[in-house]
């Protein structure tokens, strides 16, 4: 229970991050926090005590595993956050270019 | 990076020297994890991150030039549509072919189990995927350098 | 003929790949190949809809069911799948022919193409995603490339746009993720339909999974207090994506998602559908509020699409509402009618006023009302679609926005809800007073001195906006009987008889 609970503290921080910072590229920290803290919870639903890895081996049988579906979820949820995260960094750099700071207080283009 | 001298800078001797011997065991562990995907925990996207982490500490250790890396990434995609194009046939072959006749369906032999050369169509397209992986991470990579390199 | 259903996610993919990798021998492929995609896949859908009346069911990888616990990747298309696939085929050939010219402006022509297509297949698979783990990497799929389009021509304002777009986009993501968490930790299966089965009774985890996926997918859709990223996006964006963006897009991924999950997957609530009604309520009132002040072309036409969603979404909750409440089945029909015409008709018509959007900046070279002026002379065929564009957002009889907001709005009546058929009328009046200051600064009055010398646009653009055009008129046939059953009736039978969903899937 205490993991699911910090769990929940790290998203928090995440969300902190995102709301809070005023620099770019720790914005997209938070975001990654955030990301890594939904992926903890996943692995966690799956998680059982004292259970073996899901490899399929001679005591397959007896031996009870962790639920493998879960995991396999947390890999493609990485390969999207790595896709959003690049494109992110990418957009960063090219705002970088354009206002010469990382400061979102700067960048108000946009209005109304 | 881009000088006008013949070699880039890069970094020290013991850098260079140490990335020597461990990029192509790095190359090899990826290897080793994208084939044996269908057997232990690993697969495509894991070997290709650890393949191109090879390439990275090559371009990082030794340094490159703006021209020859836009040739490299020009390439870089080139590999990285025609593996994605290649598993996208594979998943079709399996709706095309009469013994399957659906999408992604599995039309080689299946083998005995826990052998390396079993599982039908999983472990050529885990072998897909990890070259479409680690292509595509090593263009991200050279992407967001020769913007650096543009800026210097 | 369910073999035909993976087609929807390999030609645009397929299209996609070879685009990039013939990038450089041939450089002009890829926008003929996704027109010629798209226009076999709208074939491919309106074939769907007239001969294949009943749900279709894909098993990807022919795994078959386990003692009726599904094994494989299901991919389903029932009768309110078939009306998204219907308006992303038919938006997305028009938006893609119109693009042919409209992209010479940029270096990487290819580029725009390859993401054109994963937008594509992202959004189709979300539609026809019956797995849900499966639809949220589709949606990402659909969303990491919309990002990317945004920002396709490096500008400030798109930069600015794109990055707040994907905070926004990603804090959604991963809250969607964490409601599907969930619901695999009480069902123990990601199957729409066997969840659909599975989900234990107890309301407030019920509750608790419904406000994570409603604030999810209530961003992707832009609902009231989600919005904010939505008009500078939709704006920043090239006009043929903002096309995309405001007339399939937030359909795609955001409003089908929720009415799927929410008559679905869900058993019926009353609080859920009294949140959505309210939602969508204020969404409608608050988008065409800020709507009025705007001068920026494509920033007015992003608020209303605000607006117009919470058109669909009074429909879609009060059919809602009257179905949880154990109401009168036939005005619930009536409504939910009235909410999937307004989504069908907004797609076309907001498709078709960013298009128009994009003409006259392809042309002026602005975005500001105040600097266009008398362009009818100078663009004839831009200004006459508008025209019909603007007339058929407001609500003028006898094009298609007429019929869809009138049913709503009897809809209501009938259910006694008086209150909110008075807003629906009231934002329909605002929003006619705004397309006539559009249709005045824009298209009448004198032509302004810089202006003397431009042209129509292009012929492909013309063809597609005439093209729209005359579907804003065509639609409005859909109200006949005998085509409203082979179109709408059998979408709004997939949400009328909720359970069916799954019966017809597996078979419990």
């Amino acid at each position: 229970m205490i993991l699911f609970f910090l769990c929940f503290i790290l998203f928090m921080v995440g969300l902190y991050g995102i709301i809070m910072q005023r620099n770019l590229i720790k914005i997209i920290i938070g975001l990654a926090i955030m990301e890594y803290s939904v992926l903890f919870f996943l692995i966690l639903i799956g998680y059982i005590d004292s259970a073996t890895a899901p490899i399929i081996s001679e005591s397959f049988e007896e031996a009870l595993f962790v639920d493998p579906l879960p995991q396999a979820m947390v890999l493609t949820a990485i390969v999207i956050g790595l896709a959003t995260k690049a494109l992110m960094l990418s957009v960063a750099i090219r705002l970088y270019k354009e206002y010469g700071t990382f400061d979102i207080r700067k960048m108000n283009t946009l209005k109304g | 990076m881009s000088n006008d001298n013949q070699t880039p800078e890069g970094m020290t001797i013991v850098v260079k020297k140490i990335c020597q011997f461990m990029a192509p065991t790095i190359f090899l562990f990826g290897i080793y994890i994208t084939v044996h995907g269908h057997l232990t925990p690993g697969g495509g996207f894991t070997g290709g991150v650890i393949m191109a982490s090879a390439f990275i500490l090559q371009i990082l250790s030794y340094g490159s030039f703006l021209d020859k890396l836009q040739q490299e990434k020009w390439h870089l995609e080139l590999t990285e549509s025609l593996a994605l194009l290649c598993f996208l046939m594979l998943a079709v072959l399996g709706l095309l072919l009469a013994t399957t006749s659906v999408f992604f369906g599995n039309f080689l032999h299946r083998g005995s189990f826990g052998e390396l050369i079993s599982g039908g169509i999983i472990p050529i397209g885990n072998i897909f995927v990890g070259i479409e992986v680690c292509a595509a991470i090593s263009s991200i990579f050279v992407a967001l350098l020769i913007f650096k390199d543009k800026e210097a | 003929m369910s073999t035909l259903i993976p087609l929807y996610i390999i030609v645009p993919l397929g299209t996609a790949f070879i685009t990039v990798f013939f990038a450089k021998w041939l450089p002009g492929l890829g926008k003929y190949l996704i027109n010629l995609a798209l226009l076999f896949l709208t074939g491919l859908t309106i074939y769907l809809v007239i001969h294949e009346p009943q749900t279709m069911i894909y098993r990807v990888g022919g795994f078959t069911d386990v003692a009726n616990i599904p094994i494989a990747i299901f991919l389903m298309i029932d009768g309110l799948t078939k009306i998204l696939l219907l308006i992303i085929s038919l938006v997305g050939l028009f938006v893609a022919f119109y693009s042919i010219k409209y992209t010479k402006q940029y270096t990487c022509e290819g580029n725009f193409y390859t993401l054109f297509g994963l937008m594509l297949a992202g959004m189709y698979g979300v539609v026809i995603a019956g797995d849900i783990f499966n639809l949220y990497v589709f949606l990402e799929i659909a969303s990491i490339s919309s990002y990317a389009l945004v920002a396709f021509g490096i500008e400030k304002q798109q930069l600015e746009a794109t990055f707040k777009y994907q905070i926004l986009g990603g804090v959604s993501s991963l809250i969607i993720l964490t409601g599907i968490g969930f619901l695999y930790w009480a069902t123990g299966t990601l199957n729409m339909p066997d969840i659909a089965t599975q989900l234990p009774k107890h309301d407030t985890f019920n509750i608790f999974v419904s406000v994570l996926l409603i604030s999810g997918f209530g961003l992707k859709a832009a609902m009231f207090p989600f919005h904010s990223w939505l008009p500078d996006a939709h704006s920043s964006a090239p006009s043929p994506i903002s096309a995309m963006l405001s007339g399939v897009l937030i359909k795609a991924i955001g409003i089908y998602v929720i009415i799927r999950l929410f008559f679905n997957v869900f058993s019926l609530s009353y609080e859920i559908a009294m949140t959505i009604t309210v939602l969508g309520t204020l969404s409608m009132i608050i988008g065409v509020l800020l709507a009025v002040g705007q001068w920026d072309f494509k920033r007015l036409l992003a608020y209303h699409s605000i607006s117009q969603m919470g058109y669909v979404f009074l429909g879609i909750g009060i059919g809602m509402l009257i179905l949880s409440t154990g109401g009168d089945g036939k005005i619930a029909a009536l409504s939910i009618l009235g909410g999937l015409f307004h989504l069908m008709n907004h797609s076309i018509f907001k498709a078709l006023l960013f298009l128009n959007a994009g003409s006259v900046e392809y042309r002026t070279g602005t975005r500001n009302l105040r600097k266009m002026g008398g362009l009818a002379s100078r663009m004839p065929i831009t200004s006459a679609t508008s025209f019909i564009a603007s007339m058929s957002i407001s609500g003028i009889p006898p094009f298609n926005g007429f019929f869809s907001k009138i049913i709503i709005i009897i809809a209501a009546i009938q259910a006694r809800y008086y209150l909110l058929s008075f807003f629906a009328v009231i934002v329909s009046i605002i929003t006619l007073a705004s397309f006539s200051k559009v249709l005045k600064y824009a298209f009448a009055g004198k032509t302004h001195e810089k202006h003397n010398e431009i042209k129509e646009v292009p012929v492909s653009m013309s063809i597609s906006m005439t093209a729209l055009a005359l579907l804003c008129l065509l639609m409005s046939l859909l109200i006949i009987p005998s085509i409203r059953e082979v179109f709408l009736t059998p979408a709004i039978n997939v949400l009328l008889e909720t359970s069916q969903y799954s019966v017809s899937a597996i078979g419990i």
